[in-house]
């Protein structure tokens, strides 16, 4: 079972490959909106990312209103 | 299709309609790839039933107003369905508002009953202005797991009663319901429309877009916006079609809906089809040299021989891969709540995908004008519907002005504001705040705002007033938010943004401190609502007796400023 840090670092380091960022230049309470310059859409893309990536399902009222890494790993953890 | 200008209410147009389709499918709706459920008019009806048997056993009247608070699901237009039937009025509210956002609106539209889904209560329980409410007396909550206390509220799947519920007839001109447009920040714009307003839009609308028995709509965007209520409710279950919801809007999934269930309308906003445009090309140019060059020359067939108007089976063969991608029976789609580019556009047109785009806001029913899709012209936001005159206000040697609207379609007013109601309908006038000019064709094309708000690609609609909460407190002498479009108006509908204009007090400068500020309560903004820079300004701002800032005055004074300059990054 994944810590909560191991579990931020990597929705860091899978954000980082997806949009092409260099993987040191995200930090946890980073909003990733901002921070990547992404739409709605593109999180959405993110998220099945990571879904695949976790091997869980996350459904989309789940992270309604959910804009930065950590909150995102925390939600994300929970499903583990 | 029923015709709905001969209906009195849309629960009585519906009422019909349940048992005119009986046997039709009428909802299909579908976790991700899973089939969660599939229900005729006749399942509708029986289960819309219970619902509002209990709800007249629990005291329901008409007129009572009952808020719904969920994503697109069968629950949200049974619920609908049962309120309608009662004589009630809906207060639909965005589920994607923060729980004090949505209480606040709650409080403001005094709803006695609420009907939300889990995931949301959850939120909404644990929000301190619920104490506030005291008004929601029954809280009805759908999908709750077994086992779990409901902090006051029941569950919907229990909430029923078997028996006749008595049909609640009412007048065109009663409210239907209360939908906002804005005011979560500020001042609440709860525009009341009635059901002659759903009628009147419905049946201009079907003269564009039929629906019909064996259609499928595929709903994504939020039913508690007007849209989606008409176009994924209302004229698809009045014509025996079926509406297909998801559980989700990844991407992924809403593609592979339309091969699943062979889709054939779909509403959507300027990103997403944007979206749609930019993945097919990606898709395109991938292709092997040879087969892009055929794809190329049978894109300028089709544009050649489509030119007077799309043909849609000759479409669907000449470019077949890609109408089977959309599972071969896709006859439109739609895009409205706010400007679609033209190119965008006509990317789809040129595959033979007709596209109809509309201008429309909240207070005018649902929309203004549509594109035909029969015959598209994307430079516009095609020609003002049936029954609704569009004149420009004051227009410039260009013909250019405000748009202002007539008609049957336009709201009865703002919830318990009538000193907006009276600024926003002048002499049956609605003022919309848009820019525009009809051209020759009667076609209406759009040239920026009047109004100080945003609509972004999204659809969101904006108001400054509604976030400078967010910027209260701030150690500056004071600040006002603008859209900057406003100050500095431009003829364009595309990049839009707001501006944080900051009044410093004396010797005061914009410091890293006070920057990570601003970026930090920017940042409790949801996305779509922040501030793009800051603005400083070296006068007092102009103030109105009682003290509030003169906006108007405001602007015309930073208008003076050189945009490009002013607006400094955050």
């Amino acid at each position: 079972m994944r810590t909560i840090d191991q579990t931020t670092q990597e929705v860091l380091d899978l954000a980082s490959k997806h949009f092409q960022v260099p993987a040191n230049s995200l930090a946890p309470d980073d909003d990733f909106f901002k921070k990547l310059g992404i739409d709605s859409l593109q999180a959405l893309e993110l998220l099945s990312r990571l879904e695949n990536h976790f091997g869980i399902e996350l459904p989309d009222y789940e992270v309604q209103g959910v804009s930065d890494f950590r909150t995102l790993a925390s939600r994300i953890q929970s499903r583990l | 299709m029923l015709d709905l200008s001969k209906y009195q209410s849309i629960g009585a147009a519906l009422n019909d309609a349940l048992d005119n389709f009986a046997d039709e499918t009428c909802l299909i709706e579908s976790d991700r790839e899973r089939e969660k459920e599939r229900l005729t008019y006749r399942d509708f009806k029986q289960r819309a039933h219970l619902l509002a048997k209990a709800l007249q056993d629990a005291g329901f009247k008409a007129g009572d107003r009952t808020a719904i608070i969920m994503t697109n699901q069968s629950k949200w237009l049974i619920s609908a369905y049962a309120i309608l039937y009662c004589g009630g009025v809906m207060v639909p509210l965005d589920y994607k508002l923060t729980p004090d956002e949505q209480w606040q609106l709650l409080i403001h539209s005094n709803a006695t009953f609420l009907i939300t889904e889990y995931a949301i209560w959850r939120q909404l329980a644990a929000s301190s202005r619920r104490n506030e409410a005291i008004h929601v007396k029954t809280i009805l909550v759908t999908e709750a797991p077994p086992n779990v206390a409901l902090d006051g509220a029941q569950r919907w799947e229990d909430f029923q009663r078997r028996g006749e519920p008595t049909f609640v007839a009412r007048m065109p001109t009663d409210v239907a319901s209360i939908v906002y447009s804005s005011g979560t920040g500020g001042r609440p714009k709860g525009c009341m429309t009635t059901h002659e307003n759903y009628l009147q839009q419905g049946h201009a609308i079907t003269r564009i877009i039929a629906f019909e028995p064996g259609i499928r709509y595929l709903s994504i965007l939020p039913t508690n916006h007007v849209v989606d209520f008409m176009m994924g409710f209302l004229l698809p279950f009045t014509s025996g079609a079926t509406v297909v919801h998801l559980r989700t809007l990844r991407p992924e999934f809403v593609r592979d809906a339309f091969t699943r269930y062979k889709i054939a309308y779909m509403m959507l906003v300027p990103l997403i089809l944007k979206n749609l445009k930019k993945g097919m090309e990606a898709n395109f140019a991938a292709l092997p040299k040879g087969k892009r060059a055929i794809l190329n020359a049978l894109i300028r067939v089709n544009r050649a021989l489509t030119r007077g108007g799309p043909r849609l089976w000759l479409s669907r063969r000449l470019l077949r891969q890609v109408h089977r991608a959309f599972g071969g029976e896709l006859r439109a789609f739609g895009v409205g709540s706010a400007f679609t580019e033209p190119a965008t556009i006509q990317f789809f047109l040129d595959l033979g995908i007709p596209v109809a785009n509309a201008y429309g806001l909240t207070e005018a029913g649902t929309a203004v004008s549509v594109n035909d899709p029969r015959t598209p012209r994307p430079d516009t936001v095609g020609k003002p519907l049936q029954g609704t005159e569009v004149r420009i206000v004051n227009p410039d040697p260009d013909g250019i002005g405000e748009l202002s609207v007539r008609g049957k379609t336009v709201m009865a007013g703002y919830l318990d504001d009538p000193e907006l109601t009276a600024e926003t309908i002048v002499d049956g006038w609605l003022m919309t705040g848009d820019l525009g000019r009809v051209d020759a064709t009667g076609h209406l094309q759009l040239f920026g705002r009047k109004k100080n708000m945003i609509v972004t690609e999204e659809a969101k609609n904006i108001y400054p007033e509604d976030i400078e909460s967010v910027f209260e407190g701030l150690p500056v002498k004071e600040f006002c938010v603008f859209a900057a479009n406003y100050i500095w108006p431009r003829r364009s509908m595309v990049g839009e943004q707001l501006v944080l204009v900051l009044r410093l007090e004396e010797g005061q400068t914009l410091t890293d401190d006070l920057r990570r500020d601003i970026s930090a309560r920017n940042n409790r903004l949801l996305n779509y609502k922040r501030v793009h820079g800051i603005v400083l300004f070296d006068e007092d701002f102009p103030r109105t007796a009682s003290l509030k800032i003169k906006r108007n005055i405001l602007a015309e004074r930073l208008a003076q400023l050189d945009r490009a300059a002013a607006i400094l990054p955050l």
